[in-house]
């Protein structure tokens, strides 16, 4: 039961870390809106990062590329 | 509905009706769609050219608008958005970060769905220059940072209105900083003791097996160290509010709940830290985590409640324009300049085209024009003003461009005058007791009393015994449900609410309409819709061609009564002659034809001037030179529900009244087809003010007042609880303690509805949290319950609480909304 004062140790060490971590999350904002970032993940922009070859064709394409 | 369901006859872009004869096309995903103006397809076509028009896939279409004001038309042209590149204009929003580059917030108006928000910042991301952009959803307000070397701000507001939305500089005004950083403060507060109540109840949980099965004392001695210092931030940051409170209940000799909550976490604190460091007795860190945890979190969804306002801040400025053309006169040759409002100075001679506000009081020195005031005094029509009339700022120019003398700047504009008001007004609101706090009041008192005679007596049985037990009744009759069942309920209600279109800003409103007596409407606007649309045609020829010829006739104008034509518009009419405050000449396909009072328009007739069909209404004749071709009656449109909302209000034995600034007879007309008995007209904001200050006088009566003009100011502030329309002014709706998002007056009989069930639950609440404490008193000051199974049983009553309030916001009851809703 040695290791039981250092993982004591670690606990507290984490708790200032979760600490830290959260206000520094408040103070930049980032639960100011808790809105949009629900819905912008349903937004398909990102087009120009899927590789050409693996897009899905549109109806319109087909008479160009049968 | 999504974006393909956009019906034929509306615009794709804006969604309003199409005019008949407009043929204007974009091309979005391949196929054209129908613009309704020049506007809306410049606007697709930025968006279009962009590579934006996911915009058109991405956004939510909740109803069609109906009203041709869906857009602010007081959209700043672009010479007046250079005004916002000086240095001394930008002094007030403006800062400049580390890094060199400008950072300011701006209020952008027309964001309906999430889209928007996507389309403005990809879009303000592609300008070169612009560093970051982000727009808050909650509030509609961006957050941009710029290099002003690449890309000037008026270059940025004018992108902004490129793809159709309104941005102006956001500055907040100081209460405001305020709830945000307590808001900010109340976060950190609640986090840390989240965090912490976990960490401190693990070691608990060891500690309390230790204390059965049995533990080394150092491995004892260390769980104690940790969760000494785990609780150490808990009670001297997160639970400082409570110290803080009690300190000022002991200056001002007056009892809260919050001294017995800072005595049973300050005495356990103290106790257990002694017992760490002295390695003896009990140690309380759990229930001293666990108890500021709870009562933080009921702090804070109170706040929540509170915090909710949804104005735009800027109150006063955007009444007034940003900008004026200000006349110099040098050498006998006059120039024209544009110069920031706040910048004018009495004497100074100032233009003011057709459409604009006018920026301070002053007098006519050239020109005349008829003024819309409706904002200012509730008339509906504009007025004429004349060569010498004093006009007001904030009013705005309809007809004719005018030359403004200046008369008075800032305080002591008419605007000011009422801003003044206003402030008084809301000094003397009657106070609103709160249930909760007077009964807290006496039951802490209880509490502390019987602490005290517990600790005494168990001091005499038992020293050893005696801390723990104290601190159990301490905790166990902790008000912590108590002060909890108040705000949960309303914070459940409120949100129930807001969802249905009634936000509510003051925490007193639910409390205030479950016992309304007395419910005040102003008439221009709240009951109206503001604007004007044609009431009754009486005509021999066809309806539809009269209204043609009326609406050529009407094309060109700015008249709030042309609006009422645009519907109806084919083709303008050519040879315009407007004689200010008669009416229009034109000619129409070869024919000469008037429109306009019946004195003027007749004057092309052979004929002696016509009687109008009654003098209930505002009549327009309609005549070629032969004979009489038509009559519109114009008035002022009934919002659609007005009617659902008086009937229930009549039904439910509330005293409808009617007050206005409007001194037509048609107020009475709208009183009669309403059923509204009460009725004041041509009042002016101080006689509003003292109508209800009269009524609020009989203490049995409880007040609501509904309204949304600048003349409803100083009443909304005045009332027990007022309600602004969502179209109000911003000034109106900072003041108003609820405003009505979707300007549904139905949503008033929901509200009420609600108010009352919200009673019912809070009294439920507080009658159970009462019962509770009141069989663990006894239970702990015998000593059968130690500190921890108090701080799990004053956890689960509140937990009952919550759950209780929860069934506010339960599908039954927006269900029945809706079903309101619909019979409206």
């Amino acid at each position: 039961m040695e290791i039981l004062p250092y993982l004591l140790g670690l606990t507290v060490f984490f708790f200032f870390g979760a600490i830290g971590f959260f206000l520094w999350n408040v103070n930049n904002g980032q639960y100011d809106d808790l809105e949009s970032p629900a819905h912008k993940i349903l937004f398909d922009d990102d087009d120009d990062m899927i590789p050409d070859d693996s897009k899905i064709k549109k109806p319109a394409d087909k008479s160009d590329n049968p | 509905m999504n974006s393909t369901d956009v019906p034929d006859n509306h615009c794709y872009h804006c969604l309003l009706v199409i005019p008949d004869h407009l043929d204007l096309t974009v091309i979005i995903d391949e196929k054209p769609r129908a613009m309704c103006c020049p506007g809306c397809a410049a606007v697709a076509q930025t968006i279009i050219d962009s590579g934006l028009d996911n915009y058109y896939r991405h956004r939510t279409i909740n109803e069609l608008p109906t009203s041709a004001n869906a857009r602010n038309s007081s959209a700043l042209i672009p010479e007046e958005l250079a005004l916002y590149n000086s240095e001394k204009l930008q002094q007030s929003f403006v800062t400049l970060s580390a890094k060199g580059t400008k950072e300011a917030t701006l209020v952008i108006e027309g964001i309906t769905c999430a889209a928007c928000i996507w389309l403005l910042e990809h879009h303000l991301q592609k300008q070169p220059g612009v560093a970051s952009f982000s727009v808050n959803m909650t509030n509609h307000r961006a957050q941009i940072s710029w290099d002003e070397a690449q890309i000037p701000l008026s270059q940025i507001l004018s992108e902004i209105h490129d793809i159709g939305y309104l941005a102006h500089p956001y500055r907040p005004d100081i209460e405001e900083q305020l709830l945000a950083k307590e808001h900010k403060r109340a976060m950190r507060r609640l986090g840390i003791a989240g965090v912490g109540m976990m960490q401190v109840t693990t070691l608990a949980i060891a500690l309390y097996f230790g204390a059965f099965s049995g533990i080394e004392d150092d491995i004892k001695n260390n769980l104690r160290w940790i969760s000494l210092i785990v609780c150490t931030p808990i009670v001297f940051y997160a639970a400082r509010p409570f110290f803080q409170a009690a300190l000022r209940d002991f200056k001002t000799r007056h009892l809260s709940m919050d001294v017995p909550v800072s005595i049973a976490i300050g005495a356990a604190y103290i106790a257990s830290t002694w017992a760490t460091i002295f390695a003896s007795g009990e140690v309380y860190f759990d229930s001293v985590a666990m108890f500021t945890f709870f009562l933080l979190f009921g702090r804070y969804l109170e706040m929540q409640a509170r915090h909710r306002t949804g104005r735009a801040g800027n109150a006063l400025q955007n009444l007034l324009p940003e900008a004026a053309t200000k006349i110099l006169t040098k050498d006998g040759q006059s120039s024209e300049q544009l110069v920031a409002a706040s910048d004018l100075s009495v004497g100074d001679t100032v233009l003011v085209k057709p459409g604009q506000t006018i920026p301070a009081d002053g007098i006519i020195t050239q020109g005349y024009s008829s003024i819309d005031e409706s904002a200012l005094t509730g008339e509906y029509l504009p007025q004429r003003r004349n060569l010498d009339d004093n006009v007001i700022g904030g009013t705005i120019n309809v007809e004719n461009p005018l030359h403004i003398q200046i008369t008075k700047i800032g305080a002591q504009t008419q605007l000011s005058a009422i801003v003044r008001l206003l402030e008084r007004a809301s000094e003397e609101k009657p106070a609103v007791a709160k249930i909760a706090d007077s009964i807290a009041n006496y039951f802490v008192a209880f509490v502390l009393l019987s602490a005290l005679v517990v600790s005494i007596s168990w001091y005499f049985i038992d020293p050893e015994q005696a801390f723990w037990v104290t601190l159990s009744v301490l905790v166990v009759t902790c008000p912590c449900a108590l002060s909890l069942a108040t705000p949960t309920a309303l914070t459940t209600a409120t949100g129930t609410l807001r969802q249905h279109g009634f936000l509510i800003t003051r925490s007193h409103v639910l409390e205030n309409l479950s016992v309304t007596t007395d419910i005040v409407f102003d008439k221009t606007g709240t009951l109206t819709q503001g604007n004007l649309s044609i009431e009754q045609t009486i005509t021999e020829f066809e309806k539809s061609e009269v209204l043609t010829i009326a609406a050529a006739l009407e094309a060109n104008s700015e008249h709030p009564i042309a609006q009422a034509f645009k519907p109806y518009l084919q083709s303008s009419a050519s040879n315009l002659e407007v004689t200010l405050g008669q009416g229009i000449q034109g000619e129409f396909q070869g024919k000469i034809y008037r429109i306009g009072k019946a004195a003027y328009a007749s004057q092309i007739l052979t004929q002696a001037a016509p009687c109008p069909p009654d003098d209930q209404s505002h009549w327009l004749l309609l005549c070629d030179n032969q004979q009489i071709m038509a009559w519109f009656s114009i008035d002022d449109t009934l919002r659609p529900d007005s009617k659902f909302c008086i009937d229930y209000l009549n039904k439910a034995n509330i005293n409808v009244h009617m007050l206005t600034g409007d001194s037509s007879s048609s107020a009475e007309t709208l009183a009669e087809q309403l059923g509204i008995t009460n009725v004041c007209k041509g009042a002016s904001p101080a006689d509003k003010i003292s109508y209800i200050t009269d009524l609020q006088k009989d203490n049995q009566r409880k007040v609501v007042m509904v309204g949304d003009g600048i003349n409803d100011l100083p009443v909304l502030a005045g009332a027990q609880t007022s309600i602004a329309m969502g179209s109000a002014s911003d000034l109106a709706k900072t003041h108003a303690d609820a405003v009505l998002t979707k300007g549904e007056l139905a949503v008033i009989v929901t509200s009420l509805t609600l108010a009352k069930k919200t009673k019912r639950i809070i009294k439920q609440n507080i009658g159970w949290a009462i019962g509770y404490n009141f069989t663990a008193l006894p239970l702990a000051a015998f000593g059968l319950i130690p500190p921890w199974a108090a701080a799990i049983g004053m956890s689960l009553s509140s937990l009952i609480v919550v759950t209780n309030a929860l069934r506010l916001s339960s599908k039954k009851a927006q269900a029945s909304t809706q079903q309101t809703t619909q019979n409206a």
